[in-house]
């Protein structure tokens, strides 16, 4: 089975989401006039990322009632799409969220669990942490969803793969930092070598999608990716600029890369739990958590 | 280990990307910067130049009655070679305003006075063109606290301001800056033969390598002696830094009620742009 997938590499604007809206129909508009299956839009996109103490005011509940979600939820009957957005649940709590729609309905949201407060990130203080990192069923397959810092942990994307996730669909607002002599900054190659490390090491496809523009002076470097199970490239989006780019992977290369490459099949998930309980039980074990 | 060698084609798209953000979302199109002479002034009348058009630069020389010749000749020089639309407006008048009053003004009051002056009328010519005041202070510069704090400080945003002065040499070379101005030494040219590095009491190049390895790489004051420099310097610089951190922040407010700008009244300066 081929996907089209569509990486919606956009700019935002900070705590407008109406115009954020726009944008993000005319760029599903544009997908599905080509023919793309599923658009990816980075996290937050509906919002922009700094929010500070815009983040109440932008955030909103995934339905049918909010303005935003009535119309992505209708275009959705045409393609799926992966937004993102500030959520508020039901007891007044904010998350980093991104909606997975298709055919109308939202088939998955996931909460951010890993929200980096340290350096020139303050999310800790904004948002609350999600809690799970389930994996779900789409019209191609399993996928899962997560959000930029999520991926820095090994655990998340774990989980999704032993969860049943072929097709890992990554988002960020990535501020670019570490200018050195090369010619991407230092965060553009780490979390392109992540990427690949994943799709690799979980024989999976793995889409990124990062945003592009400025907040005040932090910069979003965009280079979206997607990598098949093999780990290699299939398509890459330019650095610095705004773009939608189109690519078709193939399913099939699932059963072809994991009859030569039995990772899945061989993993030790019993192993593991021992393992883990073993380590969180141990007198004085700094690692729960 | 201190490595300053950067990608300057990498530097460049993302400083002009930067310029041109911060000016569109403010809602302007121009800016105007004073052009001194020096490289840092030069370096941000390129990277302006080339983001939003020469026509929509307007660099402005202001020279002091003591100003050298040499300044304004090599602030014509970039002024020439962009193309930017340009004006001289000698401060001398208003700067003697206040220093005529006191015969013994040491040159620290004067330097201050100038660089005040020069503020002024940057702010004011912004509103005649209806832009934004570009800075032009280095990362070098803003760690030492080599600055008047409201007078050469004062700007809406500063594109160089993550860039030790060894880089913003690497970034001028590589745009084409004139090399008579990337390799004359550093000069707030307040008097003859005044030069910046004379009056720290060290080279830039020294300092960079230091400052880098104090604050990017996150090494105490004693590793960056273990690494090789020299204890006395090494203690000149960490207390400067700290001496003049008032300068690269906003003034304290005192809290009071339950939300107070700069406490708990968050914001981007992007805020709904």
């Amino acid at each position: 089975m081929k996907v089209k997938l569509a990486l919606a590499q956009i700019n935002t604007r900070l705590g407008v989401v109406e115009k954020n809206l726009e944008t993000h129909l005319a760029q599903i508009k544009k997908a599905s006039q080509e023919g793309s299956d599923l658009i990816i839009f980075p996290e937050l996109s509906l919002t922009g990322y700094v929010l500070q103490d815009l983040a109440s005011a932008v955030a909103r509940k995934p339905t049918d009632d909010d303005p935003a979600f009535k119309e992505l939820l209708a275009a959705s009957e045409k393609i799926d799409i992966v937004a993102g957005f500030v959520e508020e649940d039901e007891r007044n709590r904010f998350y980093i969220s991104s909606a997975y729609l298709s055919l109308g309905k939202v088939v998955h949201v996931h909460r951010k669990v890993y929200l980096p407060t340290y350096g020139l990130f303050d999310e800790g203080r904004f948002f609350a942490w999600g809690d799970s990192t389930a994996a779900f069923d789409t019209r191609f397959g399993r996928a899962g969803i997560l959000i930029c810092e999520d991926f820095w942990h090994i655990s998340p994307p774990y989980l999704l793969w032993l969860d049943g996730a072929d097709l890992f669909l990554f988002t960020s607002a990535s501020p670019g930092r570490g200018l050195t002599t090369e010619p991407q900054l230092a965060t553009a190659f780490w979390v392109e070598s992540i990427n690949r490390a994943y799709a690799s090491i979980f024989t999976s496809f793995v889409v990124h999608c990062n945003r592009v523009g400025y907040e005040d002076g932090l910069h979003f470097w965009g280079g979206s990716t997607v990598f098949n199970p093999d780990g290699n490239l299939v398509a890459k989006a330019p650095q610095e600029k705004e773009s939608l780019t189109f690519c078709e992977i193939d399913l099939n290369e699932l059963h072809r890369t994991r009859a030569r490459l039995p990772l899945l099949r061989d993993e030790r998930t019993a192993l593991t739990q021992r393992e883990l309980t073993r380590i969180l039980s141990r007198d004085g074990s700094a690692t729960g958590r | 280990m201190e490595n300053l060698e950067i990608n300057t084609s990498l530097a460049h798209s993302i400083l002009t990307g930067f310029i041109r953000s911060e000016t569109q979302r403010a809602g302007f199109n121009k800016v105007v910067l004073g052009l001194s002479g020096g490289i840092d002034s030069a370096l941000s009348c390129y990277l302006a130049a080339e983001a939003l058009g020469s026509e929509n630069v307007l660099a402005v020389r202001m020279p002091y009655k003591t100003s050298s010749q040499e300044s304004l000749d090599h602030a014509q020089l970039v002024i020439d070679a962009l193309g930017v639309q340009s004006l001289t407006l000698p401060i001398t008048d208003m700067a003697d305003g206040l220093i005529s009053k006191w015969p013994e003004m040491n040159s620290l009051r004067k330097g201050n006075i100038m660089a005040r002056c020069r503020m002024i009328a940057l702010f004011d010519q912004s509103v005649v063109i209806n832009g934004l005041v570009v800075g032009t202070g280095n990362k070098t510069e803003i760690l030492l606290g080599y600055t008047t704090l409201f007078g050469d400080s004062a700007c809406a945003f500063n594109p160089l301001g993550d860039l030790y002065k060894t880089q913003v040499r690497q970034l001028s070379r590589d745009l084409g800056i004139p090399e008579v101005i990337i390799g004359k030494a550093p000069t707030a040219d307040l008097w003859s033969g005044q030069t910046d590095e004379g009056e720290l009491g060290f080279t830039y190049a020294e300092v960079d390598r230091l400052l880098y390895l104090l604050v990017d790489e996150r090494f105490t004051p004693q590793e960056c002696v273990e690494a090789g420099f020299d204890q006395k310097f090494v203690e000149t610089v960490v207390a400067r830094v700290r001496r003049f951190h008032f300068k690269r922040v906003m003034p304290p407010i005192a809290k009071l009620s339950n939300r107070t700008v700069g406490y708990d009244f968050l914001y981007l300066r992007d805020w709904g742009t």
